[in-house]
């Protein structure tokens, strides 16, 4: 099926496509979009949509509602992201699979409520206090987003935690055609369930970093809760060893996998003796400047990022001998920047904006040039 | 005040970009002349803020701080505190809308009239998120159509009515709760009036009809609001440190059903869906002034 869908619609459209059947959600442009179509598509598929009265409210009920059994999801924007921010720690110590929608705007506050930022991608993978990881995916077309939705609910099922998915008001907002597959052609993952009878399971037990989950009223024991607990569900509080035990597995279940979850884009890669980095609505820019430069005999190609977290180190470090220089263009004053800095251990250059706009091809063309030329 | 007493000045200026026809301009100018110039005033994310408060269509002559939607009476309490304990006596006053005070608000606000801060907290309800695109909020009442409750086919409108947040505030025995319409401008500027001598924390929450979220004529935003007041969906009292000690009984009640004539929200109406409305302002009726008129 072939549809001519916003990013926002395409977003609402991929949820449904994915089992998603219950939203949350507070109004906030420029993702409100999001709420609207789910306030009228969900009850059209047996779903249930609320309107809460904030942010807090929105991501608390999702984590409310996938431990009742449902698949949940909210959307939101910067200033709802952070009021949030505790509710995600929360997903994540509880290993709560939700999907949090994340449509940027120019921040800090309210900055711009209707122009494009990219700067939540640092609150994204640490917003909340602790240590903990999470996944971020980043969409740049409206066919993307209804993908990387579906892709979000999969992962989140699979590893057991909150994926956010980092669109931007460019993406969101732009119409595009999104082939819709088929219903048998599209991978939905649910997640593990427990195959122990109910005297023996743990609810917190993982033999490969995710355990299996049970919800109230399957018959197995459940106990949640968002103090330090040991593999019965068990609050341990005052147990250092339990502290490393549980933190260690929170993390590595996400860092151990980094390669499972890597999903990049390579663009003119090949023999490219310069490389662009970039994500979302960015991206698109980045690769009409780098057919320009192709044009002209730049040995230059395009790193698209759709994983933005966990961030794939181990593929930075094995290019960083092969590409002399990397440019990161991005809609913040160097966030992603600061990640490949730290993986291909030499100085990387910028081409920020603050938001507002995304950057113009001429303008990319304009850095590769001086970063090539080394001016 | 008598209207013809009120001053000339304007500290709201015209050059703001509200709709025609939103009642939210005559509110705050109306305000804004008893209130006088040693005032300060905070609003969050709202229509008021989009409208008056950005670049070049300033239409403020007094300080104004815009900030998060959640803090209003939480900024304003530390406001308020930091000029008293200059010993300034300046009026601080916050201007939220419905979603800003029935819903995301609601905690800091509580709290604010617990602790009795000295400030005027004004609540404009138009019955809906409309800066956002009219989506439902705690304040939009039951079966009205808003982008996040359509009027389907599975479900029609708002399955909830409305909230009622003088009576929540009423409950927190502040020493002054008072609520306002554009069709009652005596009673309007008596009680803008009363809360500016009043000391301590001062609740003010004006029904303010929106032509565009609701779908009527422009024209009728006062019509509206009269019709709201005389139906019982809207009621005017106030109330001191918990006590109802003013109340506005209409001269004749009207049905709901001539209310919601004229408002694209009620459109999709079932005689059920008024019957039921009907009872809910009846319950509200009875609460508030006694027994119900003979019909």
């Amino acid at each position: 099926m072939i549809k001519f869908y916003s990013g926002n619609i395409a977003c609402a459209e991929g949820a449904i496509a994915a089992g998603c059947r219950f939203f949350a959600g507070y109004p906030i442009t420029p993702s409100t979009e999001i709420a609207e179509h789910m306030a009228l598509r969900l009850p059209q598929v047996g779903g249930i949509f609320i309107q809460m009265e904030d942010e807090l409210a929105s991501m608390a009920a999702i984590l409310g509602a996938s431990w009742g059994g449902m698949k949940a999801m909210t959307a939101t924007s910067g200033p709802g992201l952070s009021l949030m921010q505790e509710n995600i720690g929360l997903g994540a110590m509880t290993e709560t699979p939700c999907v949090v929608v994340d449509v940027q705007r120019a921040g800090p506050s309210t900055g711009m409520p209707t122009l494009i930022g990219q700067a939540d991608v640092m609150q994204a993978r640490w917003g909340s206090h602790g240590d903990y990881e999470i996944i971020a995916l980043s969409p740049s077309s409206p066919q993307e987003c209804f993908d990387l939705t579906i892709k979000s609910f999969n992962l989140a099922e699979e590893y057991r935690v909150p994926v956010i998915l980092l669109m931007d008001e460019s993406v969101s907002h732009m119409s595009e055609k999104v082939i819709i597959p088929p219903k048998e052609k599209i991978k939905i993952v649910e997640r593990k369930k427990p195959k122990v009878k109910p005297s023996e399971y743990l609810p917190f037990k993982a033999d490969d970093y995710v355990p299996p989950m049970a919800c109230a009223g399957e018959g197995y024991a459940v106990h949640v809760t968002g103090l330090t607990h040991d593999e019965k569900g068990y609050p341990q509080a005052t147990s250092p060893e339990v502290q490393e035990k549980l933190v260690r597995r929170l993390c590595d279940k996400i860092r151990k996998n980094e390669r499972k979850l890597r999903d990049i884009e390579e663009f003119e890669m090949e023999d490219a003796k310069l490389a662009i980095v970039s994500f979302g609505t960015t991206a698109r820019s980045c690769k009409a400047a780098v057919k320009r430069a192709r044009k002209r005999g730049y040995k230059v190609g395009l790193i698209r990022l759709r994983t933005i977290w966990p961030f794939a180190d181990e593929y930075f470090e094995k290019i960083a001998n092969e590409i002399k220089q990397f440019v990161v263009v991005e809609v913040n004053y160097g966030q992603i920047k600061l990640e490949v800095e730290r993986c291909v251990g030499k100085k990387v250059h910028l081409l920020p904006k603050m938001g507002g706009e995304i950057h113009k091809p001429e303008e990319i063309y304009k850095k590769i040039k001086e970063v090539y030329n080394g001016n | 005040m008598n209207i013809k007493d009120l001053p000339e000045e304007s500290l709201f200026t015209p050059g703001h970009t509200a709709c025609a026809g939103c009642p939210a301009p005559a509110i705050v100018r109306n305000m804004m002349k008893i209130f006088g110039k040693d005032t300060i005033v905070y609003t969050p994310a709202n229509c008021l803020l989009v409208f008056s408060g950005t670049y070049p269509y300033l239409a403020w002559r007094v300080p104004y701080l815009h900030e998060a939607f959640e803090n209003t009476a939480a900024c304003i309490s530390g406001v308020a505190r930091a000029y008293r304990k200059k010993g300034k006596k300046t009026l601080v006053v916050g201007i939220a809308g419905d979603g800003g005070t029935y819903d995301i608000g609601i905690q800091a606000l509580s709290g604010a009239a617990e602790r009795n801060e000295d400030v005027i907290y004004v609540c404009y309800d138009n019955e809906a998120y409309m800066n956002t695109g009219i989506q439902r909020s705690g304040a939009t009442p039951y079966g009205a159509a808003t982008t996040t409750t359509p009027a389907g086919r599975k479900i029609a409108g708002k399955l909830e009515h409305k909230k009622d947040m003088a009576e929540i505030m009423r409950a927190h025995e502040v020493p002054y709760v008072a609520t306002l319409s554009i069709s009652h401008p005596k009673d309007f500027l008596e009680k803008v009036e009363k809360a500016k001598e009043t000391e301590g924390f001062r609740y003010l929450h004006v029904l303010s009809p929106c032509p565009t979220g609701w779908r009527f004529d422009p024209a009728k935003s006062i019509e509206i609001a009269r019709k709201a007041v005389d139906s019982g969906m809207w009621t005017l009292y106030e109330a001191e440190y918990g006590e109802i000690t003013n109340i506005y009984k209409p001269k004749k009640k009207i049905p709901v059903e001539e209310y919601i004539k004229g408002q694209g929200r009620f459109r999709h109406f079932t005689p059920e869906m008024i019957a039921e409305l009907q009872k809910w302002v009846d319950r509200k009726w009875k609460r508030l002034y006694g027994e119900l008129p003979e019909s």
